[in-house]
């Protein structure tokens, strides 16, 4: 996995609620059995009309947004657990995606590909919109070694939340198949005993 | 200690708590299908990780078939090779598979409950969303990314961390013409769609233990839609008498054994939860969504709030709807009684028992689609194929179908559909299609009418 550190770059809002992973990556393009191409097919349905016209009024068209940031509404990555999600705003290169509330699944789909969720809070959130509103170009930089958020012109910042475990893989690009694996002992002893747990529940 | 339900599940399958991080739970079912698991068997492939446990998996083809002439090969192309990559798979990692055809065949979350690989107690795991529907027997079941799946291909584990202990309680009576699906959808739309995000949610309430094993299906399946990573039920008498006789439940002396243990699985009286909340059943109507999102529901009879945000503009805007307005006499020209959802027998007997003796709507598409063969073949011999057709409605061959319309079965562009499956997100069912979440019931009566109707009127 890709390793994350630290990242200041300039970032594309999406000022929408409860974004679902529909949107994110249409389900009629799930029929890959590998992991390539999922970018083009980003926000398929909301960056391109039914000629295939790029929708002028959505952000990631616009000229004036650019960056490997993603700001987005709450509730980000809701519905299906598909992947594909993380695999399709990793491809098309967001390296952060940054809300007030990320889904489960996709929260961690997101963390075992290298794409780092940002959660902050719901009035963090709006200063973030607010300025880039104020400068299209202004700068964020997202410290995962101390888990903040700044807003490079005001110097305003937020502390995130983060697993130890997933924050030590992520800094290192450890993912956990490797760590399971190393793990298969420990595992086979859990598998022994099973039985003999379930036993003694019926004995309390 | 005093445990919650969940508790005592989860507890029992720590392998190890990593400090300061997640827990190593031990999965005693993996369910896979043909969508997200080809590029977890890459990955393997890719590092010469074999299968740690292939007993421990079931594979299905569900999402991406065809819905007509599945006995011929599939048309698309993609698809085709999708469904080829999973046989493979399987063969070559000792996996069973239902695929096309197989009469255990059908949707993952349908045919692992009838053929008894779903029992209480378990933990289950699949990559879709909608695995919380194996919570009706009182396991922990939740869906996963593709890296998990790769995870329990490579271990049988999950590094994951506990959620909060969430209960949604409802008690009474329910009215007339209001169904398992009724209640879920009014939860949603009181607590919202993520009020439920890095909870597990148990439903407790004389209103589920009344349920049949098919209704509680229903609810838990859509668990995911409030957020919550999984819901569950205690197991009762209602699902030993559901699991007892299937294909691969437990038999004779390790039934009664097993059945010793499932009985153990209760919260205990007093235990904690982190978050609470409590409904009347009486004020429970049958549901419809106006929205794009599935906590954007009301009553059948209701009209469609008028204070919103701007990401509700945007929803009823791609709707097509006004704020206050009622969808009663909306004409309809699509309906689907289908999907993980509803697609179980019990579904199907509802709507053919509203459905004898009317004809079909003319305006109405009607996709009819069981969840599995086994269903399928159940209709058949309940003679509940003779009343959809003398209604003019034609059944299809089981799969997820419309639902998500990754294969044929799609929903045209502005296009309404009152559909029985668990998400109205735009485009779900085809690019521009329009979802009415409801029951089978309320789909049928749609079905009937042409239009949305305000059918417990006419129940007796």
């Amino acid at each position: 996995m890709e390793k994350f550190t630290t990242l200041q770059d300039t970032a594309v809002p999406l000022e929408v609620e409860n974004i679902d992973t529909d949107q994110i990556i249409p389900a009629r393009f799930l029929k890959a059995t590998d992991k390539a191409g999922f970018g083009e097919n980003l926000f398929k349905d909301w960056r391109f009309d039914k000629d295939g016209k790029p929708v002028e009024d959505f952000s990631l068209n616009q000229d004036q947004y650019s960056g490997q940031i993603l700001i987005a509404g709450n509730n980000f990555g809701c519905g299906s657990s598909r992947e594909h999600a993380a695999w399709a705003l990793k491809a098309y290169g967001f390296k952060v995606v940054v809300s007030s509330y990320f889904a489960d699944i996709f929260k961690g789909n997101a963390l075992n590909n290298g794409l780092l969720p940002v959660q902050v809070s719901p009035e963090f959130l709006e200063e973030l919109f607010l300025a880039i509103r104020k400068d299209n170009k202004e700068s964020f930089k997202i410290d995962l070694e101390n888990q903040k958020i700044e807003i490079l012109s005001s110097g305003k910042s937020e502390n995130f939340a983060i697993d130890a475990y997933k924050k030590t893989c992520l800094i290192n690009g450890f993912d956990d198949i490797d760590f399971l694996v190393s793990k298969l002992d420990a595992i086979k002893k859990f598998e022994e005993k099973q039985t003999q747990m379930r036993e003694a529940a019926i004995q309390e | 200690m005093k445990k919650t339900l969940f508790d005592k599940i989860w507890d029992a399958h720590v392998v190890e708590s990593i400090p300061d991080g997640p827990d190593i739970l031990y999965i005693d079912q993996h369910l896979i299908h043909e969508v997200t698991s080809p590029q977890a068997f890459n990955e393997l492939k890719e590092r010469e990780i074999p299968v740690f446990r292939p007993n421990k998996i079931v594979a299905t083809a569900d999402h991406n078939t065809p819905t007509e002439n599945q006995h011929l090969p599939v048309k698309d192309l993609l698809s085709r090779k999708q469904l080829k990559e999973l046989s493979q798979n399987c063969e070559e990692n000792n996996i069973t598979l239902y695929g096309l055809g197989h009469p255990y065949n059908g949707i993952v979350h349908v045919m692992a409950p009838e053929l008894g690989i779903t029992q209480p107690g378990k933990t289950m795991v699949c990559g879709d969303s909608h695995t919380s529907t194996h919570g009706a027997f009182g396991a922990i079941a939740f869906g996963i990314g593709t890296s998990q799946v790769t995870q329990v291909f490579a271990s049988q584990c999950l590094l994951v961390e506990k959620p909060k202990r969430l209960r949604v309680n409802v008690n009474g009576d329910l009215r007339k013409g209001v169904t398992p699906k009724d209640v879920i959808l009014y939860v949603i739309s009181k607590l919202g769609t993520n009020s439920g995000t890095g909870y597990f949610c148990e439903y407790a309430g004389d209103v589920f233990e009344n349920m049949s094993m098919e209704g509680r299906m229903t609810v838990c399946n859509m668990s995911i839609e409030m957020g919550a990573r999984g819901g569950l039920i205690a197991p009762d008498q209602t699902t030993y008498d559901y699991v007892e006789g299937r294909e691969f439940a437990p038999k004779g002396e390790e039934f009664d054994k097993l059945k010793a243990y499932w009985e153990t699985l209760k919260t205990d009286e007093g235990a904690e939860f982190d978050q609470e909340y409590s409904f009347d059943a009486e004020d429970i109507e049958p549901m419809i969504t106006y929205g794009t999102n599935p906590g954007m529901g009301i009553k059948i009879t209701g009209s469609i709030p008028v204070e919103g945000g701007k990401s509700d503009a945007k929803a009823l805007s791609y709707m097509g709807f006004k704020p206050g307005e009622s969808l009663i006499d909306k004409p309809i020209n699509y309906i689907f009684i289908g999907s993980c959802t509803n697609s179980r027998i019990e579904d199907f007997r509802m709507a053919a028992s509203y459905i004898k003796g009317k004809k079909k709507a003319e305006n109405v598409n009607a996709l009819i689609v069981p969840g599995s063969r086994q269903v399928a073949a159940q209709i058949q011999q309940e003679g509940l194929d003779k009343v959809f057709e003398e209604a003019g409605f034609k059944l299809r061959q089981p799969g997820c179908s419309a639902c998500l319309a990754m294969n044929d079965d799609k929903i045209p562009e502005g296009e309404y559909c009152v559909s029985t499956s668990n998400r109205n997100f735009e485009g779900r069912q085809g690019q521009g299609s329009r979802t009415i979440l409801a029951s089978p019931l309320t789909a049928a009566a749609t079905a009937v009418a042409g239009k949305i109707t305000d059918f417990t009127k006419s129940l007796n």
